[in-house]
């Protein structure tokens, strides 16, 4: 029996993608979107980019507030979910109106992340870079000459330090790894935009934890003081499952789910950002912060639930980073243990036990695309076939 | 105002107006124009934006980048001499009464 309401908790692109599918695949009962910020869902990626530039909010917007009247889509913004109560099959929510209860046949968390907070002092007199709300407080910033100092040496405050620096602020990244990057791309590639960064005369202060953030900089831990008058914090996310955990719903890293994107209560599914999910290449449990993620995610799931089946999650994962005129693409996914090859300036193989796991590529839209291909199910590839396939 | 006139596979068309410097996706995406779906939102990353410049307007949307031609690589429908990225067209006034023909699937 297909379910009559389904309810999607966050209104990122995931969650707001999730009620798109279901239409599209012909689900015709009640949907209601649930979203904690105010306003229309928007799209996440420029606001460290384009967005700090130009200031173009509109241009964000997912869709327009047709859509959801033309598709019957009940939309709540400025609504948080404050329990999931699994017994009765309702969320309670607390948003315009008060406290209210609202009932489910299925539930899709999209909750999404939030920024964590190390354990450094004087965090309140650091910026977020996470909402609209949140780049707008730095456009502003950006408006009066800057010393800034950026937390984190991430994809968020790498563009962030890149667009920065476009805008002739003064830049210092904090990272307290050894490298940039390094959750995300292999050491070599990691060297490359070390390496940009300081030629775009970005200072780079890498194994260093920040202790101590105040209104004159941030102190380090090697008693080192970065002098600032402007700090941003990025240093990664943590994922939002404290409600699943609460409702006895399984979450390590995330909120679990299996290979259909089901968590361990069969009427709720979870996706993109918040969800921990079953690699399709090596059967390991990642959670991926992506927009590639977060929707092709939502597609299966919204089929699952319109259709009643649908083949297991299979996509190769994709990802970017705008850094200044450096565009990185990444096609796959590398875990920690994957060796590197360099193949050109700008051109990183990763492999592990299955074989290639992931490229990574600097300006290189066409590599970019032949290794997503060769990343599809089925494929295994080895360094002979990805550099065949390249210089072909 | 500019006006673009998005036709779809099955031949209906929708017609909207954009503000100059809008791209032909952003134009759909914002007037919830089905058959475009944009999901990288301009960024050149996906290829979900895909559409064939009607013959009559070819000439004045240009030509289609390498990068652009690379990314079309990975598009779902057939790929055609006509085929572009709408993100990568900005409307300006000579692109008034611009028509585009949305392809069967941009997954």
């Amino acid at each position: 029996m297909s379910p009559s309401r389904v309810v999607i908790v966050g209104a990122g692109q995931g969650g707001l993608q999730a009620a798109i599918s279901l239409r599209q695949n012909g689900f015709d009962g009640a949907i209601t979107l649930i979203g904690a910020e105010p306003g229309l869902p928007y799209q996440r990626p420029p606001l460290s980019k384009a967005y700090l530039l130009d200031g173009k909010a509109e241009a964000l917007t997912l869709r327009p507030a047709s859509f959801f009247e033309s598709k019957q889509v009940t939309y709540l913004p400025d609504t948080r979910m404050l329990e999931i109560d699994r017994g009765a099959c309702e969320v309670r929510l607390d948003g315009v109106g008060g406290d209210r209860r609202l009932g489910y046949d299925h539930l899709i968390l999209a909750t999404g992340t939030r920024n964590l907070r190390p354990p450094i002092d004087g965090l309140e007199h650091a910026f977020d870079l996470r909402t609209l709300a949140d780049a707008g407080r730095l456009r502003e910033a950006l408006a009066a000459p800057r010393r800034i100092a950026v937390i984190g040496g991430g994809f968020i405050g790498l563009e962030f330090a890149a667009v920065a620096r476009k805008l002739g602020h003064e830049v210092r990244v904090i990272e307290a790894a050894p490298r940039l990057m390094a959750r995300a791309v292999s050491p070599a590639m990691s060297r490359h935009f070390e390496a940009w960064h300081r030629a775009q005369g970005v200072a780079l202060h890498l194994g260093r934890a920040a202790i101590g953030v105040d209104a004159a900089g941030v102190a380090l831990d090697d008693g080192a003081r970065v002098e600032a008058d402007f700090v941003l914090l990025a240093a990664g996310v943590r994922p939002n499952t404290e409600l699943a955990e609460a409702a006895g719903i399984e979450t390590v890293n995330g909120v679990s789910v299996d290979a259909q994107l089901l968590t361990s209560d069969p009427a709720i599914s979870a996706l993109g950002d918040c969800a921990s999910f079953p690699d399709p290449r090596s059967g390991a449990m990642v959670r991926l912060e992506s927009v590639q993620a977060a929707t092709d995610h939502a597609r299966l799931i919204a089929a699952r639930i319109a259709k009643g089946a649908c083949p297991d999650y299979a996509a190769v994962p994709w990802f970017w980073s705008d850094q200044g005129d450096q565009k990185l693409q990444i096609a796959g996914f590398a875990g920690p243990a994957a060796t590197e090859e360099v193949v050109a300036d700008g051109l990183v193989a990763r492999f592990d036990a299955g074989g290639l796991a992931a490229v990574e590529t600097v300006n290189n839209a066409r590599t970019h695309m032949k290794a997503r291909r060769l990343l599809a199910p089925g494929g295994s590839a080895d360094l002979a076939a990805l550099k065949d396939a390249i210089f072909a | 105002m500019i006006k673009v006139t998005y036709v779809a596979h099955d031949g209906t068309e929708t017609v909207i107006e954009a503000e100059e410097g809008t791209s032909v996706m952003q134009a759909a995406v914002s007037n919830d124009v089905e058959g475009i779906v944009g999901e990288c939102g301009g960024s050149m990353m996906c290829a979900t934006c895909h559409c064939y410049v009607d013959e009559a307007w070819e000439a004045r949307t240009g030509q289609r980048s390498d990068d652009e031609d690379e990314m079309l690589e990975g598009a779902a429908s057939e790929v055609t001499e006509r085929s572009r990225l709408s993100c990568q067209i900005k409307l300006d006034p000579s692109l008034d009464g611009l028509v585009v023909h949305l392809p069967e699937e941009q997954l």
